[in-house]
């Protein structure tokens, strides 16, 4: 690997687990903008970046933080990324956040939306409701005015006025990044050796705490450096997709066990807010009306949006063809009720559809892989065996 | 056995009998529906729309009854393990896993009798992610139209008119059309009108028998008791007669008990001294539902208010169906339910029953299934506590799964909680 590239996976690996938050600081103290976190999965960034605020993903604290004071608030029953957020905040850590947004994906983060009201009364604390109904005359007008609602609430933090030309700059800028992110993941699907998963995961994780425009500078530079790296080669390892981990993210350490246990990582759901749009988002007409029209009809199939007309699980089958994966891994959080709910569903589909699967569950903190790595070790040997 | 029949020495006033009857009747003429041609809608208890429904003559089935019912038959045990045999996760809620093992074991209804499948699966979906996710299962396993209400949640504490206008748009080009085709009638205002009056009435006297927790010594225990009063207004019968008179029989019982100065009826019969007052958020548990209620009879606890009972609608605080605006009182009563309000409002209203119910504090019985209760409940806990000054008690449990009730864990902690608030008191 050139000094460059090591150079750029340790800028990356320091902005993704900035648990400190000590970018968003430093940004703020340059720019005297304000920075808006936000929790898994989607917020339409392009409003945030055109009222010049930093949207800053806040994804939880993984295996880099001890929760002291976080399990104080959760039942055992409870998956772990609200108490490592709940921690990040009574540390303190969070505070650098002028405002959070708590997007409508489970009734975990829906709660903790009002908790966070009850934590921080003089902070912005908004619950981003999503419409379940996708006819524009309706969940399209109910988004839309949500929509208008925070932007007049990040106005009032202090933000400029949303105005149609910022938010159709936003929107451009934002489709650059959707290509960038779109042309990472193609290169890994066609040379997967070249583009390890836990490179590209904390490459993209410091999307999430980056402005676009650098994130655009860092993808452009790794995926130059690793087209140009003729020293990464080819192994026999089975091609998966991981699927299941769109909200609490697994720790790093898990995602290497996976490789090193033969997988090649071909797709996956892990920071989703890069994809969750699945294609440019039209910059002609109205920007906001657009922005809200590829909520409602392009979107990913996620276990938290109600599949209206179409089935149950097609759509992963579908990238499952596409990233030519050979198996499925579900790799759910403990406790998430929108992983494991669906599950069973996509099964069937999977199933169906012939493709081999194995599961398990994990926590951002877990320390203890040696059984995923034997599972997964076995399931890429019976692909590989099998194919 | 419905759950009625289950506790006959709970309470044996005619309300009881007239609900017992109610019920009865209702799935006996589930059972027959694929020999009479009525039609049915599976749908859920929190903003449900019971009242738009039977204006088309559809009957509700509730999965969420069908599963606590099974649960105090004992079944749920088997129901859930056939469930989680089939890939449903352990971690899941155990309502879905209990109706899901149910269906795949016949669809036997509490009374014995085969429930019908669903003519219309009507997915309202208040206060809850998982309704979406229990109603794509049974979409599933069923050959049967969908129709989605998407309920907004109240984040900011309050109903705006954009969240308003979206259910009604909803109701409108999504729902009544659906309920029109499977019906085969038309959407008829007047008739709906009328249920939403007797909506009203039953309400109000659900409201006057539920704040008959205020008196000493509290003539209802307004959870274990609460979930028969609720039962009616919360599942199939809001908007119809039986509904009124249930509710105007059991207001004039409860009256006559105020003015007897008479405490609750529990499965030990009436309860003489009533030493503890005591607030509850939280479902109960349904595996072992007298074991657990006697566990606070025995200590002379009385439960004068709940948050459960305002699982169906928060009406306490002033809502009522409205006959004049069907539709956007039918919206209103969606986004009102209980699970629906932010964990601010939720403290409020909390902390405001211990001061109004003059309660010694709240007991949280946090159920497993459930993050749309339980997610938080530690955090209310600790804000009630703080602004009532009064010591909060917290417990675990499940609603249908065997496996997480355990007895002496429980009875430990009440003993505990019960001695502090007694500590307290001698001061
Ligand atoms: S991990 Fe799952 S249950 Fe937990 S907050 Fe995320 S979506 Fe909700
Ligand atoms: S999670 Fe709670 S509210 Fe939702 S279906 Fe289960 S018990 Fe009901």
């Amino acid at each position: 690997m050139s000094t460059d590239l090591q150079t750029l996976l340790q800028e990356a690996e320091e902005l993704a687990f900035d648990i400190d938050s000590s970018y968003v600081k430093a940004w703020k103290e340059k720019t005297g903008g304000l920075a808006i976190g936000y929790l898994p999965i989607y917020v339409p960034r392009e409003l945030l970046h055109a009222q010049g605020c930093l949207p800053v993903g806040v994804l939880g604290a993984g295996d880099n933080l001890e929760i002291i004071r976080g399990d104080a608030y959760y039942q055992s029953y409870i998956c772990h990324l609200p108490r490592s957020v709940i921690e990040l905040g009574l540390t303190g850590r969070l505070d650098c956040m002028d405002g959070m947004l708590f997007p409508a994906i489970c009734d975990v983060i829906r709660n903790l939306s009002g908790m966070w009201k009850m934590m921080a009364p003089e902070k912005l604390s908004r619950y981003l409701d999503v419409p379940q109904n996708f006819d524009p005359e309706t969940g399209g007008l109910f988004y839309r005015h949500e929509l208008e609602e925070l932007s007049a609430d990040l106005v009032k933090l202090g933000a400029r006025p949303l105005t149609d030309e910022a938010l159709r700059a936003s929107i451009e800028v934002y489709n650059r990044h959707r290509v960038a992110v779109q042309s990472l993941y193609r290169l890994r699907q066609d040379e997967p050796w070249k583009v390890p998963s836990s490179e590209l995961y904390l490459i993209l994780r410091a999307g999430v705490i980056l402005p676009v425009e650098e994130h655009l500078e860092m993808m452009a530079s790794y995926e130059a450096a690793v087209r140009a790296d003729t020293t990464r080669k080819p192994m026999d390892q089975a091609r998966v997709l991981l699927t299941g981990s769109f909200c609490e993210q697994p720790p790093l350490g898990l995602i290497k066990t996976l490789e090193r246990s033969g997988c090649y990582i071909v797709d996956d759901d892990l920071i989703q807010v890069h994809r969750w749009i699945l294609s440019s988002i039209p910059t002609e007409g109205d920007p906001l009306d657009n922005l809200v029209q590829a909520f409602l009809s392009d979107t990913i199939d996620s276990p938290t949006r109600y599949i209206d007309d179409g089935v149950k699980g097609a759509e992963l089958v579908q990238r499952v063809k596409d990233s030519r994966a050979e198996g499925l891994l579900f790799c759910a959080p403990s406790f998430c009720d929108p992983a494991l709910l669906d599950q069973p569903m996509a099964v069937t589909a999977v199933e169906k559809a012939g493709i081999p699967w194995t599961s398990f569950l994990f926590s951002e903190n877990t320390g203890q892989f040696q059984v995923i790595r034997e599972q997964a070790g076995t399931f890429a040997d019976s692909i590989k065996l099998w194919s | 056995m419905s759950k009625n029949q289950m506790t006959p020495d709970v309470q044996k006033d005619s309300s009881q009998l007239k609900q017992k009857q109610m019920i009865a009747e209702h799935y006996t003429r589930l059972a027959k529906a694929p020999d009479t041609g009525e039609k049915n809608a599976y749908t859920f208890v929190p903003g449900n729309l019971t009242e738009l429904l039977r204006s088309f003559d559809l009957l509700p089935v509730l999965p969420e009854i069908n599963a606590l019912q099974s649960s105090m038959r004992g079944k749920s045990r088997e129901y859930i393990a056939i469930a989680e045999k089939l890939g449903h996760s352990e971690d899941v809620c155990t309502y879905v896993k209990c109706d899901l093992g149910m269906m795949k074991s016949g669809n036997v209804g509490p009374t014995g009798e085969r429930l019908p499948d669903p003519d219309l699966l009507l997915l309202s979906y208040t206060g809850c992610f998982t309704f979406m996710k229990w109603f794509e299962i049974l979409r599933e396993e069923y050959d049967a139209p969908v129709a989605m209400l998407h309920v907004p949640y109240q984040g900011d504490g309050v109903i705006t008119d954009s969240m308003r206008k979206y259910v009604v748009d909803q109701l409108k080009t999504k729902v009544i059309p659906v309920m029109e085709k499977v019906s085969g009638k038309s959407y008829d205002e007047d008739r709906l009108k009328e249920m939403l009056t007797r909506s009203a009435k039953a309400e109000d006297d659900l409201v006057a028998v539920l704040e008959s927790g205020k008196n000493t010594p509290s003539p209802i225990d307004a959870y274990f008791g609460g979930v028969y009063y609720i039962g009616p207004i919360f599942t199939a019968f809001r908007g119809t007669q039986d509904a009124v008179d249930y509710y105007e029989a059991l207001r004039s019982e409860i009256d006559e008990r105020v003015r007897l100065g008479k405490g609750p009826v529990t499965p030990e019969g009436e309860m003489k001294e009533e030493k503890y007052r005591i607030v509850v958020e939280g479902p109960p548990n349904w595996t072992s539902f007298r074991k657990f209620w006697k566990m606070f009879s025995d200590e002379g606890a009385v439960v004068v208010t709940s948050s459960y009972t305002k699982v169906g609608g928060v009406y306490d605080n002033g809502f009522r169906h409205d006959p004049d605006r069907p539709l956007e009182s039918l919206a209103e009563y969606c986004m009102g339910c209980y699970t629906n309000l932010t964990l601010p409002s939720r403290v409020d209203m909390l902390a405001k029953y211990v001061e109004d119910y003059n309660a010694d504090g709240l007991l949280i019985n946090s159920i497993k299934s459930c993050n749309s209760f339980s997610a938080g409940q530690l955090m209310i806990l600790r804000e009630v506590e703080k602004r009532t000054g009064k010591p909060g008690g917290f417990i675990e449990s499940d609603l249908v799964d065997p496996r997480y009730f355990s007895a002496a864990n429980i009875k430990n902690r009440l003993e505990s909680w019960f001695q502090m608030i007694q500590q307290r008191r001698d001061g």
